[in-house]
């Protein structure tokens, strides 16, 4: 597991105080993206396998049990059927990691054993995040507490939608304090954002004030990730990282629930930021529904036969 | 390690080649080509081959068209027109939209034909070129059905000759074939010599779908195919493609009285204010000069950047250019293909090269093998340097720098073409109005090279002129109603005589000119005698001061249309008052016409509006008429006061500036009006009158540079003398048949249409993320 870490910086609002961003221009790039370039065969399987290597394989259903979470995790273990792998010459490929509520973070550290696969855990209040401080502080620690490896908090949308920055830094700030070792992803929200602006002005607070990944949405918003959401994330990220050098991970969640999907945001991380951005250190996707999407594509690059559902293993 | 492991690790995209089997195929069963003539492919001639310039490999083989091919293939059209032409607007409707759902059937198989013979990326043929073909033919299915009833009075040209481009083969065809076909004419159509598989593809299209015979002609062949088309028997000829060309079209048809539209080179700005979404603008600079290779007529070739962020602009771009792919045109990866042919190829480097000469530094445009160019930019260049000033029509842009939004648009207007501007500003306030002030036919705010069959598209300037696309384009191939027409009496000889000479004769009243508000002596100082007096004999120079007075009243334009209807009204009421005065110098029937007018075009001035037009959801698109700037007016021999009026009003209504050359023999009736015009608060300068010979002056308005359209009623002769001088800048000539100028045929929104150019401005909006629902405008 990779050891980088955004250490952050003092909240410096002259990274987005100017910032103009025309929207339909974004939409415009992002309708564009996933059609100005394309994967066939071999390099198509390669790219989706790479996005089973990104995957947060997520369940945050109130029904989850240890039960589900193990079933989730024994997929994340073999997220492709081992005959397929071997048939292209794939060994030990695994999602990047589980994602659950941080009740079944013992479940799933139970799970995955030492298959070295990350568990990260929601915290703060997931979804709304509308809970007193101390007590979004001390959800991360019992997460941590659990053998959560990375922790994925939401934001405090009124501050974005006040312009608050200070507020948001500061609350950040003590999450990322909380988090420890533990690898910090913010869930800015950005379906309750709504304006590109405020969601390039959260993710630069979000990054100054520490997170390893910004990720788009909780799952639950009307909105989750789309394209020109995260085309607005990564330049965000780029920014970032020209001013600072310091490199944060992107995270879309929900939203994403084809092959198709995975190869377009694949398309646009390699596009805007780079091929580092393609690695799971820092590139996830929150998903569940994906994996299978991507399983079948797979099966029918190595057999030349449309799959079914019946005949994959679920998560 | 397995081949997937591998590419787990370097992620790269590996090829992906779209398949071109079918159309191999298809050429191989065709090949060798002849021209589609009167519903059938004639056998093949003398032939020259077409290439893929990607890999030069032989294509097929086309026929070279002479002058009988062209003959027969107007003679085909001829015999087709009158039948066509008399088909219900439905029933025209129906082919159109049988051509428009065969275009998008053969989809694949067009955008293939198109990316192998032009080398563009199969990306764009199929995302762009093709489906925009479609939509043409689609929108033009509608004006069809609705010619009839939406341009009452107007009739199809007759035939039309079409000279259509190598950078966009099939929709540049569309754009001709389209329009020429719902408004009734028939057509023949060259396309160009590098690219002509799909126009030969599309003739099958017209044969599928059972469209009469000889409607659509396609004879293939080089510029000598495209001259002898030229001379041919038509009634129109609408040509894309070079200034140069353009210019020795607009010179061959001097004095024929053929129509004539023109859609030609372009240098257009592309200007990035302080308050532009930078990475907006950079996609811009990649849909603009890095789109079909920069091969493209309106492309934002000229990048004008705010200095304060000219730095993180530029660090922005080039980590863009560095991205994009070039390679295969079939390859659904590439971004960059292959430019057309290794002639074009040459051109672009020895433009590159003068402009590094000159002090220009290149960043990226390395060439490749073959016909290959990288994605590049001029930095360090200004507009003194010629690669600024000359259209390099290939994957390189310019990148210059300015301080202040005026510096701006000075800059972004010292050129002499007028095709297109983009202007990229957050603020609607300022983007608004350095749209308003770019001299050129299409501006995209905020958005490049955005194209819609009921957006018209054409060029201010040496850009050429007429529209395609939308109401604009239809009227391009449609007459206007006819008049009554009536002999303009020639003009007599001069009767030179000096001021000395002229006491005691029977002289009552001494004209003078009439420049920038002010009455001024000629500058030769000679006089002629006209009925009632003595009329300055104007000169050379007296044009030139007249041109450089009308260029310096700016604000008349600026006034707006109510302020402009204020003072037209004005000069109604002085010109009424004083009606029986001018009945004495004319008579009552020119006087009362003369009063009308101004009635008339005060009525006009503030209601011949623009339209909005439904060209994509999401975008404001509008289409709005703007005065020329400066017009040179000769008016006809007779009916001094009344043709005067007619022509002068709507002119300035619009917001021009004017230059009269009044009618030669009778001139003195206008030393009244001017005065009139003094009273009513006309600005100095709006109008500006020079007495004298008319052929002769109008021929040296016609070639002044300063002068952006012309308009002439006189004899043929004259007219072909004035066409002809026109082309220097290739201001539009119109030429009003004479008639009874004070009769109501001489008045109306006809004028007011010769008095303006349009200008479509694209405005997308959207203030919230996709997937929020919609508004439309």
């Amino acid at each position: 597991m990779s050891d980088r870490r955004n250490p952050g910086i003092d909240l410096d609002t002259s990274f987005f105080a100017d910032i103009r961003i025309n929207t339909p221009a974004v939409e415009r790039r992002a309708a564009t993206l996933p059609v100005r370039r394309s994967l066939k065969k071999d390099w198509q399987a390669a790219w989706l396998l790479n996005a089973v290597r990104c995957i947060d394989l997520t369940t945050l259903a109130g029904d989850d049990t240890p039960d589900r979470v193990a079933r989730l995790c024994a997929k994340a273990r073999q997220p492709i059927a081992s005959d397929l792998l071997a048939a292209m010459g794939v060994e030990g490929l695994t999602t990047g990691a589980v994602c659950v509520y941080p009740t079944m973070v013992a479940a799933a550290k139970t799970a995955l054993g030492n298959s070295g696969i990350p568990v990260a855990s929601v915290a703060t209040g997931f979804p709304a995040g509308l809970m007193p401080l101390d007590l979004r502080l001390a959800e991360i620690r019992y997460a941590i507490d659990q053998g959560a490896d990375e922790i994925d908090i939401v934001i405090t949308r009124a501050h974005v939608l006040r312009a608050d920055w200070g507020a948001l830094y500061d609350e950040l700030r003590a999450m990322r304090a909380a988090c420890g070792s533990a690898r910090m992803k913010a869930i800015l929200a950005t379906g309750d954002l709504k304006s590109l602006e405020n969601v390039a002005r959260a993710s630069h607070v979000a990054m100054q004030a520490g997170s390893d990944w910004i990720k788009t949405s909780t799952g639950k918003e009307g909105i989750n990730a789309t394209l020109p959401v995260s085309l607005v994330m990564c330049r965000a990220i780029r920014d970032y990282c020209a001013r600072t050098g310091h490199r944060v991970g992107f995270k879309p969640a929900g939203g994403l629930r084809t092959a198709k999907d995975a190869i377009s945001w694949q398309v646009l991380m390699r596009e805007e930021l780079g091929r580092d951005w393609l690695s799971p250190d820092l590139f996830r996707i929150g998903a569940s529904s994906l994996l299978g999407d991507i399983e079948r594509q797979i099966s029918h690059h190595v057999t030349g036969r449309y799959a079914a559902g019946h005949r994959q293993a679920i998560a | 390690m397995s081949r997937v492991s591998e590419i787990m690790e370097n992620m790269e995209y590996g090829p992906s080649i779209e398949d071109s089997d079918a159309v191999r195929d298809w050429l191989r069963g065709r090949s060798p080509f002849g021209h589609f003539i009167g519903g059938k492919f004639t056998r093949s001639g003398t032939t020259f081959t077409t290439r893929d310039p990607s890999t030069g490999e032989v294509l097929a083989e086309v026929t070279q068209g002479g002058d009988q091919d062209v003959a027969e293939a107007v003679r085909a059209a001829r015999k087709a027109q009158n039948k066509w032409s008399g088909l219900s607007g439905t029933e025209r409707a129906r082919y159109l939209y049988a051509i428009a759902r065969h275009i998008q059937k053969r989809e694949r198989f067009l955008s293939v034909l198109e990316t192998l013979d032009n080398g563009k990326p199969i990306r764009e043929s199929r995302d762009i070129d093709i489906p925009l073909a479609a939509r043409h033919f689609y929108h033009h299915a509608g004006w069809a059905e609705l010619r009839d009833s939406e341009f009452p009075g107007h009739a199809p040209l007759g035939v039309c000759g079409q000279i259509i481009p190598w950078n966009f083969p099939l929709l540049m065809l569309a754009w001709k074939i389209a329009p020429a076909l719902a408004a009734g004419n028939t057509v023949v159509l060259k396309p160009a010599e590098y690219t002509p598989l799909t126009a030969l593809a599309f003739a099958e299209i017209c044969q599928e779908v059972g469209l009469p015979a000889g409607v659509v002609n396609i004879v293939t062949g080089d510029g000598a195919t495209g001259a002898a088309l030229v001379q041919a028997e038509l009634d129109k000829i609408a040509f894309t493609g070079s200034t140069e060309v353009g210019r020795a079209i607009a010179d061959s048809l001097a004095g024929t009285g053929r129509k004539l539209t023109l859609e030609l080179g372009g240098k257009s700005p592309f200007v990035v204010m302080d308050d532009a979404d930078l990475d907006a603008a950079v996609e811009g600079v990649v849909d603009s000069i890095w789109f079909n290779q920069g091969q493209v007529c309106c492309a934002g070739s000229r990048i004008l950047v705010a200095e304060a962020v000219a730095e993180r602009f530029e660090a922005l771009l080039r980590a863009r250019m560095e991205r994009l792919r070039i390679g295969q045109p079939l390859d659904k990866s590439t971004d960059i293909g292959a430019i057309v042919d290794p002639v074009q190829k040459d051109r672009i480097l020895s433009i590159c090269t003068e402009a590094i000469g000159a002090g220009a530094e290149l960043i990226g445009g390395q060439q490749g093998e073959g016909c290959f160019i990288a994605p590049g930019y001029l930095r360090n260049i200004a507009p003194a340097n010629p690669g600024m000033q000359q259209e390099i029509f290939g994957p390189i842009a310019t990148l210059s720098t300015f301080r202040t939004a005026d510096e701006a648009v000075e800059l972004a207007n010292n050129t002499r073409y007028g095709l297109a501007g983009s202007v990229w500003s957050e603020s609607a306030t300022v983007a608004t109005d350095i749209a308003a002030r770019i001299k050129a036919g299409v501006i995209w705010i905020n958005c490049a090279n955005m194209f819609d069959a009921s957006a018209p598209f054409g060029g201010y300037r040496e850009s050429g002129f007429g529209r395609e696309g939308g109401r604009a384009g239809m009227l391009d191939y449609l007459s206007e109603p006819k008049v009554k027409s009536a002999r303009d009496p020639a003009p007599r000889q001069p009767v030179l005589i000096d001021g000395a000479e002229g006491k005691g004769h029977d002289i009552d009243r001494t004209m003078k000119l009439y420049l920038g508000g002010a009455q001024k002596r000629p500058d030769g100082g000679a006089m002629y005698k006209v009925p009632g007096g003595l009329a300055p004999l104007g000169n050379r120079k007296d044009i030139r001061n007249a041109v450089e007075a009308a260029a310096k009243s700016g604000k008349w334009a600026a006034m707006g249309g109510h302020a402009r209807a204020q003072v037209l009204y004005y000069i109604a009421e002085n010109l009424s008052a004083r009606a029986d005065d001018f009945a004495k110098r004319t008579n009552r029937q020119e006087t009362d016409a003369a009063i009308a007018r101004a009635f008339q075009y005060a009525a006009w001035a503030d209601k011949f509006d623009g339209t909005n037009v439904q060209a994509k959801p999401g975008h404001l698109v509008n289409v709005l008429p703007e005065p020329y700037g400066v017009m040179a007016i000769a008016c006809p021999n007779t009916q001094p006061l009344a043709a005067f009026m007619s022509l002068v009003m709507p002119a300035i209504a619009m917001g021009n500036n004017v230059v009269v050359i009044p009618a030669q023999d009778d001139p003195l009736v206008l030393s009244d009006l001017y005065q009139v015009f003094d009273t009513s608060d006309l600005p100095g300068g709006v109008v500006n009158i020079v007495t004298g010979v008319r052929d002769e002056l109008a021929r040296t308005a016609a070639a002044h540079d300063g002068v952006a359209a012309m308009w002439y009623v006189g004899d043929r002769d004259g007219l072909a003398s004035v066409e002809r001088d026109a082309g220097g800048n290739l201001k539009p000539v119109w030429s009003p048949a004479n008639r009874d100028w004070t009769k109501p045929d001489a008045q109306g929104a006809v004028f007011l249409r010769h008095a303006i150019q349009w200008k479509t401005i694209w405005l997308p909006y959207g203030a919230l993320p996709e997937g929020s629902g919609g508004a439309a405008y």
